[in-house]
């Protein structure tokens, strides 16, 4: 959750945490009751036995996504996305650093927020999540087969990719829309022109149907507010996108007033099938820009990076339809669709009440022209014809709204630290759990589909203070398990995550478990450098490059031994892992590094680049265990002055040169 | 939270390898005994070991018929050979692993494909595969996930490596 929120409610906070923390005392007396009834066995996964659920969580600050097991809570791998990552070499060697590269140049580092499962017909499907970045805004796209990062986009005219990135029920888009407005297009000019010159987008990313290739389909250009989070519609609103609003006072400094002046803000309702409507019809304007769209090539084992330079810009004054405004209290943050597509839920962040719109209703009021004003074309609706209820939680701050398959709600409240909840259609508040403490996101098996799981949800916390052990001034983020399959929720388990879980979705294991792949084949492997047996392994020179032809195996390196490099070279080592077993990867790293080891699956190459300052004999050997003679697993690189003659030289037991 | 958790995950690695190491001598010393002598507690009137060309190995393939050899499928077996064995195994010359030269002499031919196929079970149960283990510092056998009929070709190819 952004620092603004945290600032902004630090009074509010406070309370709540000295009232929260009085509370764990009393929370200590409710754990007992907990152990003493089946907590324990219910979220016991014994040992060799799988979870049911994964659970993808976003890393925040740390840019990657972690993934969980439920309901045991035990971390299986972080996946490295936006971040570089030493120890899987990720955004370090030479095949992912182009994953990373922007219309900035190399940014080494990503604020993830949203993580996003696929979905066909309303359902999670396994096949890709999707990621926002929210300081330079991308969306990145994981493959689940292989748990691996394969594509990131970036979206140009924006700032602050917060509202992103959200799905439709076919994965037709993933949509975004910008947080920080900033001048469109980018220039230089007065901060204080904030209300003439500042503006926001909404970006839909196509999402090709069977490669998951995206590309920027087109952009809404729309005021200059904060769009905060977003929904895709579903059932009888498929074809719809829902963003929240803040700062509709377009204030640029001290927001933490200027911008929670105002009794309502909007749900801004855009009709996507409208614009492809638009865009058919040419009824848009043709953008110089500049973003980078990287791809992975899962048998080059390689990325690259694709600038494009154009981009399609709808102007909502020009085309009727396309968007409406929906008055909602105050300062909405969440923004969530129930599964049978009929109610959009915002949860006003400023107040105790989260407000229902129906979608029929806003149809209902576009088609009698209940409109009460307009901004820069977009017909704003009257919010007494499109709120069909109000969510009366006793709760304060409302975040976020995921949703069961039995008509139930269930809704985040930062402030008052707790999930209430509640049922569709009558609003009524049926129960609520404590979160300890300070509760963002949540999730339940399924979130934000037409197909949720309601076997439990699981609070994503700000906060833990005095939950766990102390690790210093920086403690751990943390997840609670929560059963929801009967009638009152109960708190099951605690557990850390890595860097702060924004978002989270979860998904049955027996949908992902089965496609997930064990090896890359060695045959399909096109990595122009790769070579796919010990025959071919070699050392080539071409000027002051020195090319290693390098293959693994248990337990050994060819070749093993190198001689005739010269400081001033640039040696690259490109790493075949010639294993076509699960479970072996090989590691490579060689002494003074300057960037990181390689960890290469099997049947994968890997290049890692390494400039030597100093003449010397240098060992480099395999960092990741993999037989009872990996010690063994080792060899030398002699490194000469520069000018020296000392021939290129190599082998594994016998010698080879140059010819 | 990071760094306890590799923490944690090299204390569990260092608890597994001290495990594996374990159980490594134990298979070595256990190997270093002659199989006939296992052999005698249990069945005195049997005391020479098998003759290897009837010991069949533990995996998927039960009893094949070799015919005249068939010089496409080895020409087949010769490249799968390179490109999936060769790092650890030559012909005519003792490497990571055995010599295969003239294998099929030494061998029965569902032995070789067992070993290819199931190279895990085969270190473990098969008491030939299980001195060769030990003999050679055991180093496993990788497990190159190959096919039965990609083993069947290798093993067409060694036929001609007599």
């Amino acid at each position: 959750m952004n620092a603004k929120i945290k600032k902004l409610l630090v009074a509010g906070l406070a309370t709540a945490l000295v009232s929260a923390c009085g509370e764990s005392k009393k929370g200590d007396s409710k754990q007992e009751t907990a152990l003493n009834t089946d907590a324990a066995s219910k979220v016991y996964v014994a040992p060799g036995k799988h979870d049911e659920f994964y659970l993808f969580t976003s890393g925040g600050f740390s840019g990657q996504v972690g993934v969980y097991g439920l309901p045991s809570g035990r971390l299986f791998r972080e996946i490295p996305v936006f971040s570089q990552d030493p120890e899987t070499g990720y955004g370090y060697n030479e095949e992912t650093k182009p994953m990373l590269q922007t219309s900035y140049g190399f940014v080494p580092w990503g604020d993830a927020h949203h993580p996003k499962l696929s979905q066909t017909d309303g359902k999670h499907d396994g096949r890709w999540l999707f990621i926002n970045e929210n300081n330079t805004p991308r969306i990145a796209r994981i493959d689940l087969t292989t748990f691996e990062t394969v594509e990131i986009i970036e979206i140009p005219n924006a700032g602050g990719n917060h509202s992103s990135p959200y799905v439709t029920q076919n994965t037709e888009y993933v949509f975004a829309g910008t947080r920080f407005s900033v001048p469109i297009p980018q220039k230089d000019v007065p901060i204080d022109s904030y209300k003439e010159n500042f503006k926001g987008t909404l970006s839909f990313i196509k999402v090709e149907k069977e490669s998951g290739d995206m590309s920027l389909a087109f952009q809404i250009l729309v005021p200059g507010y904060d769009y905060d989070l977003a929904t895709g519609g579903k059932g009888p609103s498929h074809g719809w996108a829902f963003f929240s609003t803040y700062n509709t006072e377009q204030g640029y400094t001290l927001k933490e007033k200027t911008a929670s002046q105002n009794d309502k803000d909007y749900v801004a309702a855009v009709n996507w099938k409208k614009a492809e409507e638009y865009i058919a019809q040419g009824k848009y304007q043709e953008w110089d820009v500049e973003y980078y769209n990287n791809e992975y090539d899962e048998e080059k084992h390689m990325a690259t990076s694709k600038v494009e330079k154009k981009v399609k810009v709808l102007i909502p004054a020009e085309c009727p339809g396309l968007i409406y405004y929906l008055p909602t209290p105050k300062s909405p943050h969440g923004i969530d669709v129930d599964p049978s597509g009929k109610y959009i839920v915002a949860s006003g962040k400023l107040s105790a009440d989260v407000t229902v719109h129906s979608f029929e209703k806003i149809q209902e009021a576009i088609e009698n022209g209940d409109i009460i004003g307009e901004v820069d074309g977009i017909p704003v609706l009257n919010p007494e014809k499109t709120v069909v209820g109000v969510v009366k939680s006793g709760g304060l701050g409302p975040l976020h709204t995921e949703f069961d398959d039995k008509g139930y709600a269930y809704t985040s409240f930062f402030i008052s630290s707790e999930i209430v909840k509640w049922k569709l259609g009558t609003w009524e508040v049926v129960d609520r759990i404590p979160t300890y403490y300070s509760i963002g996101h949540l999730c339940v098996p399924g979130g934000g589909s037409m197909h949720p799981w309601g076997k439990y949800v699981i609070a994503l916390n700000k906060i833990t203070k005095d939950r766990y052990l102390p690790t210093g001034p920086e403690l751990t983020q943390s997840a609670q398990l929560i059963d929801i399959s009967g009638e009152k929720m109960e708190l099951l388990l605690d557990f850390p995550t890595v860097g702060e879980p924004h978002y989270a979705q979860a998904i049955p294991a027996e949908i992902l478990a089965p496609r997930s792949k064990k090896v890359f084949k060695l045959e399909d492997n096109k990595h122009p450098y790769a070579v796919k047996s010990e025959a071919e392994a070699r050392v080539e020179r071409k000027g002051n490059e020195v090319h290693v032809y390098m293959t693994t195996i248990r337990s050994h390196f060819s070749p093993d031994f190198i001689e005739g490099v010269k400081v001033g070279d640039v040696v690259y080592f490109h790493v075949t892992n010639l294993e076509q077993d699960w479970d072996i990867p090989h590691g490579f790293a060689v002494m003074g590094a300057n960037n990181a080891e390689l960890l290469i699956m099997p049947g994968q190459t890997e290049t890692l680049r390494w400039e030597p300052k100093k003449a010397g004999v240098y060992p480099f050997y395999c960092s990741d265990f993999c037989s009872a003679l990996h010690q063994e697993m080792q060899g030398y690189i002699r490194v000469s002055e520069k000018g020296s003659n000392v021939p290129l030289k190599w082998g594994l037991g016998e010698s080879k040169e140059e010819k | 939270m990071k760094r306890h958790f590799i923490l944690t995950i090299a204390a569990m690695t260092l608890g597994l390898l001290m495990f594996a190491c374990g159980g490594q001598e134990e298979n070595t010393a256990q190997n270093n005994e002659p199989p006939q002598s296992m052999l005698a507690d249990e069945e005195p009137a049997e005391n020479e070991a098998p003759d290897p060309m009837t010991v069949k190995g533990v995996g998927p393939v039960q009893s094949i018929e070799l015919g005249e050899i068939d010089p496409a499928m080895a020409e087949e077996g010769k490249m799968l050979f390179e490109s999936k064995c060769s790092a650890c195994h030559k012909i005519g010359e003792e490497y990571i692993g055995p010599d295969l030269k003239g294998v099929t002499a030494r061998r029965a031919p569902e032995w070789i494909m067992n070993m290819i196929l199931n190279p895990e079970n085969m270190v473990k149960e098969d008491p030939i595969a299980k001195e060769l283990f030990a003999k050679f510092n055991g180093t496993p056998m990788a497990n190159q996930g190959l096919t039965e009929e990609e083993a069947r070709k290798i093993l067409e190819y060694f036929r001609t490596q007599e």
